[in-house]
């Protein structure tokens, strides 16, 4: 064994990313939009773990469910990788989301003014986590413009949470929405509350 | 499964076929890694295969062809077609036999340091 293995090299750290809200709200486009390589596709194969019981004299019983995500990468120099993970939307598949969302720094949660209630899922979903997010609402041809402060009324969202107006076709509104997750996140972190709390 | 392989290059071209096999064959049924392997797990091999190993299916020797350069499980099961579990379970084995080094995300009990955060910020502002 001695011979033939290298030195371990270092590996660059993934950071992972959420893009979440309803269906067809542009999820997939905002990742592709900002994504270094064609969006790639991932299939989870889950099982059931409603039952509880994990014993191979189950085996027949067991349900799996694959639920497909799309996803891109950002490579920031040769430290991070950062991996943007579109949410899969159908509401069936919320178990999933907590795989999805451990580990992850932020998420955006894309909302259409038109259908503003398809986003409601995720903001309580990250609210409730704990996971620092963003909202983005994607300016639709022809959806009505509502000021931002009226959508953050409409969500009911903490102040502290950045709403903004995206185009999820275009990879500079894309990166301004991470950039913006990513001050966020950073005002957010456990070290930041305690710097506040020791003033 | 010890069917017998054709050596090298060929094996790719049946894996982007229709699977021929249920996924959790190539496992022999182990579903266990999950825990080892998050989708964002980096892996980069570090000890070339040869495609003689003993106990490496060709499945093993794509992965460790892809990992020359550093993917992530997700990019890994993506290029192959294959579930993330699967996937899982044979970086597992690479893994023990020392074929691959692996990298874990940041997780979010780390706390990101200033310099991460800065670092990534003027990474996307920089694009």
């Amino acid at each position: 064994m001695a011979s033939g293995r290298s030195e371990q090299p270092k590996l660059p750290k993934a950071i992972k990313l959420l893009v979440a809200g309803g269906f067809g709200v542009g999820k997939t486009t905002m990742v592709g939009a900002v994504s270094e390589i064609r969006p790639l596709r991932t299939e989870e194969t889950l099982t059931d773990r409603s039952v509880g019981v994990d014993d191979l004299s189950g085996v027949e019983a067991k349900s799996t469910t694959t639920v497909a995500m799309d996803f891109g990468r950002i490579t920031i120099g040769d430290e991070y990788m950062l991996y943007l993970f579109g949410t899969p939307g159908q509401e069936r598949f919320w178990f999933v989301w907590d795989e999805l969302a451990r580990g992850a720094l932020g998420a955006v949660v894309l909302a259409d003014t038109r259908r503003l209630a398809d986003c409601f899922p995720s903001v309580d979903y990250f609210e409730r986590r704990g996971t620092p997010f963003v909202v983005a609402v994607n300016c639709f041809d022809g959806s009505p413009r509502y000021d931002l402060d009226e959508v953050k009324l409409a969500l009911n969202l903490g102040s502290e949470v950045p709403v903004l107006l995206c185009d999820a076709r275009r990879r500079e509104s894309g990166k301004e929405v991470l950039i913006r997750l990513i001050e966020h996140a950073y005002s957010r972190r456990p070290a930041a509350a305690k710097e506040v709390s020791a003033r | 499964m010890n069917m017998e392989r054709s050596p090298g290059e060929h094996n790719e071209e049946w894996l982007l076929d229709e699977p021929i096999v249920r996924p959790y064959v190539m496992t022999r049924g182990r579903t266990d890694a999950r825990g080892k392997f998050d989708l964002v797990t980096i892996a980069v091999t570090i000890r070339s295969t040869t495609g003689a190993e003993v106990g490496l299916d060709p499945e093993h020797l794509t992965i460790a062809r892809l990992c020359r350069r550093p993917l992530s499980v997700a990019e890994i099961a993506a290029h192959m077609d294959l579930p993330a579990g699967i996937v899982r379970v044979l970086l597992g084995d690479l893994l023990e036999k020392g074929f691959v080094a692996v990298q874990q995300p940041q997780s979010e009990t780390d706390v990101l340091d200033e310099r991460t955060y800065r670092a990534v910020l003027d990474g996307l502002r920089a694009l």
